[in-house]
């Protein structure tokens, strides 16, 4: 799937080398700062479950307890396991709640109290992560009991009703109509909430909450389905937003599959502190690369809101950045879902072929990674044949450039949330395109110099310019003044940022330094 | 789109019915899903719900089974409804639709300052299409968005803005207009959301002293602006020309007029 498009292997080096120098600032700022929301993630490793009587799980409760008396920039791990000795209590929920009553006061501890303080944390996280570990190793087995989907493209499908006891039904079904990855849509506005919500959900808002219990519902719902239909059926939620690095504690623990988890997305569209998302990012990636989960980056929001042709070379570079800090942070290349997106204007002449240019440059550029292929969602009007014919279009450039991962487009995206009918036929245009076409990858290779080649090696070049540009300027100045997505983040606004704090000398997190050393 | 032209075959007749390939056939083609499996007696039950909707004969054209437990129909036939033209009701657009330039000018000319805008999604919307391709310099299907109106001053707050950060924003900025996008409706939050923000206004500032309050979405019914507060909703296919233009009327030249 190599040379299609004749693309000069210095200048893809040279791109590399460009999005490298671009996200080593990002990853310094990373690596000496931390958040509520990596502390927490560290705390449930360390076994801390469950809510107040209010719903505020107990993890943020002891956070902003330790918080409050000695600060976000030591860390958490060590004044918890401090006072967990000084108490004598065994178990830190427990603590959670003395701490949530007041009844606990935190301090830094130093000297040999300091020592036993952090080799208890790392006891107790270790224990969280062989949990992780255990999960991966359950997929594998159960991917080769059952194996993987036959065809390439995995066929990935959406639910959405807002009920986990409504949403499990659907997804057994989208299984059965042949669906091999089911994602989970959130709540609306769940990237926003600095907490996890706890339980099984009843009553979502255009979506259902990530919570650890739907999680485990769902999974355990897909394990039946992988059985009846002999191929296991992966399960995908987002690690995005305010609580990105709990949402990958909790995805490891459950054995989710994929996980949405761009490193620009919570940035650029809800307004969340660069900081912040950069520092969560990292923290939820390298728990990815050790749960095995496959991370899809959301680069098609790109173009969403910003031109598909004139901005199609944002996309390439944000590919860069994602495979940049995806592999800095541990991923494989198998792991990576890189995202694109069928979202030029259909009216815009050639637009096919623009599609087919863009696609194959992403292929080549990545050759091992899955890539998330996704449907028309802009150029969609409520004008349901219009959209069929799209979508069908869009599944021939799926297959015709060997794409990973293809999301389901649906000819009533726009209009209302899928129905079991659009399903259906969606599913129905899928298998006929990979039916009557799945092989003619092997057929289509552009012509030597001419317009989809021309049209590849152009973005390619765009990219380069604006990596180069963004060398000079560094990568935060690049997202405040509004290169990515025409919206413009400085690094000093946005939420979450009261939730980051730059590390203490003796700044102390077992779960990195366990994440970061060689693997169990 | 007019009466005129809907009615052509027969000459200023307001009373139409749908048109498949002949004038008058009533003609239509629906597709629905039924909860049973298919066979014999689901098809009949499609024919007999298409009979209730008014279509009289209904060719059953494809039943499929989906799922389990579900058939999904695709009927055509012939229905039996009429729509009299002269009694529908629908917000005929009441201003003159002018070009950026024409905008720019009357701004510049009549109001003197840069006319202030502020739009944003409130609530937990979190999408930004419709205020994006309204305010955007980007703007929507070639036509650019109010941003590139040199006399209008925009604040794009973008998604996610709660009710009294808007309130507050529009104080700052001194809006002359504040606009906002509701895409999500499940359970009526744009209906909700709408209402709230509308009293909001009305709460933190005497009536001169208010933006004109408009809001834009997808399904929003256009005649409800009373019910909901606002001085204007703007449905689906809504430009940002056609927004422009409604400013400088609401705001500049309705408002010579009466004085």
């Amino acid at each position: 799937m190599t040379g299609k498009l004749e693309l000069d292997p210095a200048l893809v080096a040279r791109a590399r080398e460009l999005a490298r120098r671009a996200g080593q600032p990002v990853v310094d700022l990373a690596r000496s700062h931390t958040t509520v929301s990596v502390e927490r993630a560290v705390l449930r490793l360390a076994g801390v479950t469950g809510a107040d009587p209010d719903g505020i799980p107990w993890v943020n409760r002891l956070v902003d307890a330790v918080v409050a008396d000695v600060g976000l920039g030591h860390g958490v791990a060590a004044p918890v396991f401090e006072a967990l000795d000084r108490e004598g209590v065994t178990d830190v929920t427990l603590l959670a709640q003395k701490a949530a009553a007041g009844s606990v006061r935190f301090s830094q501890p130093t000297g040999k109290a300091a020592t036993a303080a952090r080799r208890a944390a790392r006891r107790a996280v270790a224990a969280g992560i062989r949990q992780v570990d255990r999960r991966r190793a359950e997929r594998d087995r159960l991917v080769k009991r059952y194996g993987d989907p036959k065809q390439r493209p995995w066929i990935y499908l959406i639910v959405a009703t807002g009920d986990i006891y409504e949403d499990i039904p659907q997804a057994q079904a989208a299984a059965r109509a042949g669906a091999d990855v089911i994602a989970v849509i959130r709540s609306t506005g769940q990237s926003l909430l600095d907490y996890v919500p706890e339980g099984a959900t009843r009553e979502g808002f255009a979506g259902t909450y990530a919570t650890q219990e739907n999680f485990r519902l769902m999974r355990a719902a897909l394990d039946e389905s992988s059985r009846e239909l002999g191929r296991y059926v992966r399960l995908t939620n987002y690690a995005s937003g305010l609580c990105m690095p709990e949402m990958a504690a909790l995805a490891g623990l459950e054995r989710l599959d994929m996980m949405l988890n761009d490193s620009m997305y919570g940035i650029l569209f809800r307004d969340i502190n660069p900081i912040r998302t950069f520092v969560d990012q990292r923290f939820s990636r390298q728990v990815h690369a050790r749960a095995g989960i496959i991370i899809n980056t959301g680069e098609d929001n790109y173009l969403t809101t910003a031109d598909a042709v004139d901005e199609a070379h944002t996309v390439t570079v944000s590919q860069l950045l994602n495979e940049y800090f995806a592999h800095e942070a541990g991923l494989a290349d198998w792991q990576l879902g890189l995202g694109h997106a069928f979202e030029i204007n259909p009216d815009v002449p050639e637009s096919f072929r623009l599609e087919l240019a863009h696609a194959l440059l992403a292929r080549e550029l990545f050759p091992d990674a899955p890539l998330k292929w996704m449907p028309p969602t802009k150029h969609m009007t409520g004008d349901v044949f219009r959209g069929n014919l799209l979508d069908g279009f869009f599944n021939l450039v799926g297959t015709m450039t060997g794409q990973g991962i293809l999301l389901v487009g649906m000819m009533t995206e726009a209009v209302v949330t899928p129905w079991l009918s659009d399903r259906d036929i969606a599913l129905q245009n899928v298998r006929y395109v990979l039916n009557a076409a799945g092989g003619l990858h092997e057929d289509f290779v552009p012509a030597p110099g001419g317009f989809i080649q021309q049209r590849a090696n152009r973005v390619l070049g765009e990219a380069l310019d604006l990596l180069e540009r963004i060398g000079d300027q560094s990568l935060l100045t690049a997202i405040a003044e509004g290169t990515f997505g025409i919206m413009k983040r400085p690094a000093d606004r946005g939420k979450g940022l009261d939730g980051v704090a730059r590390h203490e000398a003796d700044y102390y997190n077992p779960a990195t330094e366990i994440l970061e050393g060689p693997a169990a | 789109m007019s009466a005129a032209q809907t009615g052509a075959a027969g000459a200023d007749k307001t009373i139409v019915r749908p048109y498949g390939d002949t004038t008058g056939d009533g003609m239509v083609q629906v597709s629905f899903t039924l909860p049973v499996p298919h066979d014999k007696r689901a098809e009949g039950a499609a024919v007999q719900l298409a009979n209730r909707m008014g279509i009289d004969p209904a060719m059953l054209v494809h039943a499929k089974p989906i799922g389990e437990g579900f058939t999904f129909f695709v009927v055509y036939g012939r229905v039996n409804h009429l729509v009299d033209l002269s009694a529908v009701q629908v917000v005929e657009r009441d201003f003159p639709l002018l070009s950026a330039k024409e905008v720019n000018a009357v701004v510049k000319q009549q109001l003197r300052r840069k006319l202030s805008v502020v739009g944003a999604c409130i609530g937990t919307d979190a999408h930004t299409v419709g205020i994006d391709a309204i305010l955007n310099v980007k703007g929507i299907a070639g036509e650019k968005g109010l941003e590139y109106y040199r006399e209008l001053k925009v604040t794009n707050l973008g998604a996610q803005v709660s009710v009294p950060e808007l309130v507050e924003a529009a104080r700052a900025e001194k809006a002359d207009a504040v606009l906002v996008s509701q895409v999500v409706t499940q359970r009526d939050a744009h209906l909700h959301n709408t209402r709230e923000m509308s009293a909001a206004f009305r709460e933190a500032l005497p009536a001169g002293k208010r933006p004109l309050l408009i809001v834009g979405g997808p399904r929003f019914d256009e005649s409800m602006t009373g019910e909901l507060g606002v001085d204007r909703i703007f449905g689906r296919g809504t430009t940002p020309g056609e927004v422009a233009s409604y400013l400088v009327h609401a705001l500049i030249t309705s408002k010579k007029v009466k004085a």
